[in-house]
């Protein structure tokens, strides 16, 4: 009885962590945000800052209210979908986003699509010849990828497939996107750069999760009886290491949010990286808190969906 | 997570049992070395001053003259790639120190001492792990202004999590043992227990894992160094020199390549080496 009701209470407390998480986050956005440097009133209005002008905008602003009060109007706005209004065009901070969102997403969703079926092959047939050529290729490829920055990886197929291949078209986008093959070849860059990013760590994972239940006395079992080797994987092993690969696979795709602030950047792409970056040059408060919100907010579901996906699969807490 | 990669035949003596060194390793060590040693004698050995255009032409190709060719201005790159050691070492070197120090100390009082405190603390730094780090050094240095102190604290803040989880699981495990048991008998106290008997007994994980963190941070401070916000010109780290001369990348400028080159190196040859410390080191607890 008492471990039928396990799972629920660790599910609940995973829910109660994410959700201290949020609050935190959402603090030290909003603080981190505070910290900038001279006053927003000044800076908005720039030559004509007379000490009755900027008065004037603060107090129409709010910004003379104290920063915790300004804190809770900010996070009970954003709770019913009220972003705030951007400082440098005085639109809503929602529509601004609105439509980057989209496009993040699809690059986001696109790379999902593409990278988890070959991360997933990959490491689990790592895993199946284990020790053989194909597996050290594919570990010494994965290291690679994972131990150098981002951009490293967007420069060097930037390099392999638009300077010395000649395949792709280099650093534009969205030039005109009326043809598939117009549409196909604008997102093939960034989604090549963010796949790679985010299968190397996924098949690594995979890799792990298949050889740890390999190593376990009934699958040595079932070799012993003489189960060829895809056969000791695909049956025996694979649906026990079903939890930890889900797991993995959300995991990996966290890295998604690190990766598309860079990728974004590199390719021009208009999401919500770019425009966010963009409200740091310019200095757009709101803009930034909502941005740097949705990214925490995508990561934190992610890693939470992954330590969820990890209790539900595992049958022992059932 | 163990790799053992050990010949058939061989015969394990006690003396090299345990802290067997395998070739990656050593080869990882070297480049490292080779790394530490250029960043502290870069000065001595560039060939020309790096912020000091040298050449009429931008993006040069490798010659005799530039031996790695000439960045968007006509600057040397191989002084600007020796003078950037300097700035990525160094920012990295001390915030990973920075991170693991503060890291390791709470998480062996948290240990230690338990209780509420433990939780707090633990569900807190937790809370903080839930952040993207790249974005958070973004909007934190986007916010405060970018200098070398900020760098290196946003880094240290970013990274100090992950070791106090780290350092708090391992010292967990010691704090149930006999000896620690007996000492807190005598009637020492958490000071002597964390100096004395819990830290000699995690000190090689947690040099492995300091390890490790230094190279995330390598990757955080060159992207953040990339995306304009990480070491302010007429000064560069490697990450920098990548941003400056992006746009040398269509026409495949080895202004791009050799910084990128740089920092793949170091990263790659710190995780061979952790990856193949002596067994002994690594799981010493």
């Amino acid at each position: 009885m008492i471990l039928s009701r396990m799972p629920w209470f660790l599910i609940a407390q995973r829910l109660g962590i994410a959700l201290l998480t949020l609050i935190v986050v959402s603090f030290a956005v909003f603080f981190a945000t505070e910290l900038l440097p001279g006053d927003v009133a000044e800076i908005l209005l720039g030559q004509a800052a007379t000490p009755e002008a900027v008065a004037g905008l603060r107090d129409a602003m709010g910004l003379d209210q104290p920063a915790l009060s300004r804190f809770i109007g900010w996070l009970i706005g954003l709770l019913g979908g009220d972003f705030g209004t951007s400082y440098v065009n005085n639109m809503p901070v929602a529509e601004l986003i609105g439509g980057r969102l989209v496009n993040s997403l699809k690059l986001a969703g696109l790379t999902t699509l593409l990278a988890v079926p070959v991360a997933l092959t990959l490491g689990i047939s790592a895993a199946m010849w284990r020790n053989s050529i194909f597996d050290r290729i594919i570990s010494m490829l994965t290291i690679s990828v994972i131990s150098v920055p981002e951009f490293m990886v967007a420069t060097l197929s930037v390099l392999i497939f638009a300077v010395w291949l000649d395949w792709l078209p280099a650093l534009s986008f969205g030039v005109n996107v009326d043809s598939w093959s117009a549409i196909l070849r604008a997102y093939a860059m960034p989604v090549i750069t963010l796949g790679f990013v985010v299968s190397a760590q996924m098949i690594r994972m995979t890799r792990a999760a298949v050889i740890e239940t390999i190593n376990t006395p009934y699958v040595e079992m079932a070799l012993l009886k003489g189960a060829s080797r895809s056969r000791m994987v695909l049956r025996h092993a694979l649906p026990n290491a079903l939890g930890p690969i889900a797991n993995a696979v959300a995991l990996s795709l966290s890295y998604l949010v690190g990766g598309v602030i860079i990728v974004e950047t590199i390719f021009n792409y208009p999401g919500v990286a770019k425009l966010m970056l963009d409200a740091v040059s310019t200095r757009d408060l709101p803009l930034i808190q909502s941005c740097a919100m949705i990214f925490c907010v995508s990561y934190l579901l992610l890693i939470t969906l992954a330590d969820l996906v990890a209790i539900l699969s595992n049958p022992r807490l059932r | 997570m163990l790799k053992t990669l050990s010949f058939p035949l061989r015969i394990v003596s006690p003396k090299t049992y345990g802290y067997r060194f395998s070739w990656v390793g050593r080869i990882g060590l070297g480049v490292i070395l080779l790394w530490a040693g250029l960043a502290i004698f870069g000065p001595a050995l560039q060939p020309y001053p790096p912020g000091e255009i040298v050449d009429w032409d931008y993006f040069g190709p490798m010659s005799d003259q530039f031996w790695l060719g000439t960045d968007y201005l006509g600057r040397d790159i191989l002084s600007r790639i020796l003078m950037g050691a300097r700035y990525t070492l160094g920012i990295a070197l001390a915030s990973v120190f920075l991170a693991c120090a503060a890291g390791v100390i709470l998480g062996m009082v948290a240990a230690v001492i338990g209780g509420w405190f433990d939780t707090i603390l633990s569900r807190l730094l937790d809370a903080f792990n839930g952040i993207p780090s790249l974005l958070f050094g973004l909007v934190v240095v986007a916010a405060i202004g970018s200098s070398i102190p900020v760098l290196i604290m946003t880094l240290a803040a970013i990274y100090l999590p992950g070791s106090y989880r780290f350092a708090r699981a391992l010292a967990v495990n010691v704090n149930t043992m006999d000896f620690v048991t007996v000492a807190r008998a005598r009637g020492e106290g958490t000071p002597y227990l964390i100096a004395r008997e819990i830290f000699p007994n995690i000190l090689g994980p947690v040099l492995a894992d300091l390890g490790l963190r230094f190279v995330f941070i390598v990757l955080v401070l060159s992207g953040l160094s990339f995306l304009g916000l990480g070491v302010q010109p007429p000064y560069a780290d490697w990450g920098a020199l990548v941003r400056e001369n992006i746009e040398g990348l269509s026409l495949g400028a080895p202004a791009v390549v050799f910084p990128s080159l740089a920092i793949a190196s170091l990263t790659i040859s710190v995780n061979m080496f952790i990856d193949n410390l002596p067994t002994k080191i690594r799981d010493r607890s």
